[in-house]
């Protein structure tokens, strides 16, 4: 009983930020002083796209439809609010007509989950060896300078490591290539190899970017907990090494480790929509930018909610983690 | 024992300041103009970094940058601190259903992924973004995080001794917070009004990156964005595309130095509090 109302809490909490979080999207997108409609049809007309009048009109139509900009306001938040939770219908991609936009966003998304689990998995277990390793020999010479490197590379945006990776692996030593191109039909083992060549670059950028906060943090935790009275105490009971270090050092770092982390999906998601950009690599990002450069809007619109879906979808899953690491949080 | 990453992450950020909103005064140019002297100069005496393939002077360019990405970093860090503290205040201090509500708007603010947003705004204004409008998008979006720490702060505050002292001896609620609470937040916002800064550095050259900035103000992000539309790499003008990386590396170095050296500093006057 005490497990399914936790998750049926944790679920609720899971639509009810999703509500809120295309809401805020909604009310933003009325707040906006410029007609949206006139800005497409400006930059369609700009592109070289030659429509008479009778087409411009019928254009307008489709467009205020596409916008959900007609009937009152209630209106057309009562229908943005059925395709964001019931339909998932967010109408044809005007880029790749007819194709609807669920299918694009379809096709992308395995991409993106891919590379940010796997890129965030890396970044976290080897931030976390290194992290526990420095805190806990703090004074070692090599602790130090490991911190020194995090210090640096921390705060640097994903984009600056991507160019740095790329104008490294890529311009001077050509190991690595550009931009992301698959081929071969899906799961054979030139695609595999294909898919690991391509991404390696997006996902080392990440990793990095990733590494370098779990080992700051990981080392300030653990060099703290080192200090604990348990610790202390298992040392001197002659506990193992090893043991020491991760079931009693470690385990106690998991549980503000797990809190930032749910706290922080939104940027790494952030993050790796503008790697994903830069290489090209075919996820959610380079859909939304391509989206962004030929003027379509459903497509926007449908990434924008994909998105919002997937990081609140992300934390839930996170939150429930939560009485696996600490037994001492019951199910609430 | 001195704090080395606070000294250091001033000293940067003091050598910001100077270049940002000291340096531009003296150009001798107008450095956004094109065209005003020859396109591709490497690096000499005379243009101290080069000039771009559309005629303008790296150096200058870069000092007036740096002015703008300030400006617009500190604007958001200010008000997204300033309206994030007022808020978490206000939960943790006031509580009940009131709590719960905005606890929960701010936690459901956090999930929503920015990047995207921004650039939806971008494209929907496009040509018409100014950097006033990507700074009231930035703080719109990160208030929720300094309000999320302060109202954890007030809520064990409130239950401190001296709170509860200067609550019974009669003192006003706004005095309590003025003078019980703010001490101990000061130099906690300050940190995180550094962090913010570069959040919004990073986000403003992320979308800049992509060419979704302001068109019309130059910032580092749209000098990189620039450099990188003209084959800098491949061209081999490393003075053009390396100036604006360099910066913005040593400026967010700089902002996370003083950041984490400014939050080290108040645990350690909080743990000799403790054990006084």
């Amino acid at each position: 009983m005490g497990t399914l109302r936790f998750i049926l809490v944790r679920l609720l909490n899971f639509v009810l930020v999703v509500w809120v979080g295309v809401t805020v999207v909604f009310v933003l997108m009325r707040l906006i002083p410029t007609d949206p409609i006139e800005a497409l049809i400006g930059s369609m007309t700009s592109q070289g796209t030659i429509m008479s009048e009778a087409a411009l009109d019928e254009m307008r139509r489709v467009l205020s439809d596409a916008f959900g900009l007609h009937g009152s306001i209630w209106e057309q938040y009562g229908r943005y609010l059925y395709r964001n939770f019931v339909s998932f219908d967010f109408g044809p991609s005007f880029s790749s007509f007819p194709t609807p936009v669920s299918e694009l966003i379809g096709r992308a998304v395995p991409w993106t989950i891919g590379l940010l689990i796997t890129s965030t998995v890396i970044g976290w277990v080897v931030g976390n060896v290194i992290g526990l390793l420095a805190g806990v020999y703090p004074n070692r010479r090599l602790s130090k300078a490991v911190e020194f490197v995090a210090i640096f590379v921390y705060p640097l945006p994903y984009y600056v490591l991507a160019l740095g990776l790329s104008i490294v692996l890529s311009y001077t030593f050509r190991v690595f290539p550009l931009s992301a191109v698959v081929i071969g039909e899906p799961w054979t083992l030139q695609f595999v190899w294909n898919v690991i060549y391509n991404s390696t670059l997006p996902a080392l950028s990440i990793v990095i970017g990733l590494m370098g906060w779990w080992v700051i943090s990981v080392k300030a935790l653990s060099s703290g907990v080192q200090e604990e009275e348990f610790v202390r105490f298992a040392r001197l009971r002659g506990v193992a090494e090893h043991r020491v270090l991760t079931q009693y050092i470690l385990r106690n770092t998991l549980l503000p480790q797990v809190t930032v982390l749910a706290i922080q999906i939104g940027l790494i998601f952030s993050g790796s929509i503008l790697t994903e950009i830069l290489f090209q690599y075919p996820g959610l990002g380079t859909l939304i930018f391509s989206a962004v450069v030929q003027g379509d809007y459903n497509l926007m619109m449908g990434v924008i909610q994909i998105s919002i879906i997937a990081v609140a979808g992300a934390i839930f899953l996170v939150d429930l983690t939560y009485p696996f690491i600490d037994p001492r949080i019951r199910y609430r | 024992m001195m704090n080395v990453r606070l000294v250091l992450g001033l000293v940067i950020l003091a050598t910001f300041a100077v270049v940002g909103f000291i340096l531009p005064g003296f150009a001798p140019e107008d450095p956004t103009a094109w065209q005003a002297i020859g396109r591709n100069r490497r690096p000499g005496l005379e243009h101290l970094l080069g000039t771009t393939s559309q005629g303008q002077d790296v150096f200058w360019l870069a000092t007036w940058s740096v002015r703008n990405s300030l400006l617009l970093g500190i604007t958001v860090g200010v008000a997204a601190t300033v309206i994030g503290v007022l808020i978490g205040l206000a939960a943790g201090y006031i509580g009940g259903l009131f709590d719960r509500v905005v606890s929960f708007f701010t936690d459901s603010m956090i999930a929503i992924p920015l990047l995207p947003v921004l650039i939806l705004v971008a494209a929907i204004m496009r040509g018409q973004l100014s950097l006033a409008v990507v700074a009231v998008v930035l703080v719109a979006f990160n208030w929720p995080f300094p309000a999320r720490q302060v109202r954890s702060v007030a809520l064990s505050l409130r239950e401190r001794g001296f709170v509860h002292t200067a609550w019974m001896s009669g003192e006003s609620r706004l005095r309590v917070i003025v003078w019980q609470f703010a001490p101990y937040l000061t130099s906690w916002a300050l940190a995180n009004l550094i962090n913010t800064v570069l959040v919004a550095l990073i986000f403003e050259t992320s979308i800049a990156v992509i060419g979704l900035s302001s068109a019309g103000q130059t910032t580092l992000g749209t000098m990189l964005y620039w450099s990188l539309t003209f084959q800098a790499i491949l061209a081999g003008r490393w003075w053009w595309y390396g100036t604006p990386v360099l910066a913005m590396v040593i400026l967010f170095v700089g902002l996370f130095l003083t950041s984490s050296g400014l939050s080290q500093r108040s645990a350690a006057i909080r743990g000799r509090l403790v054990a006084q």
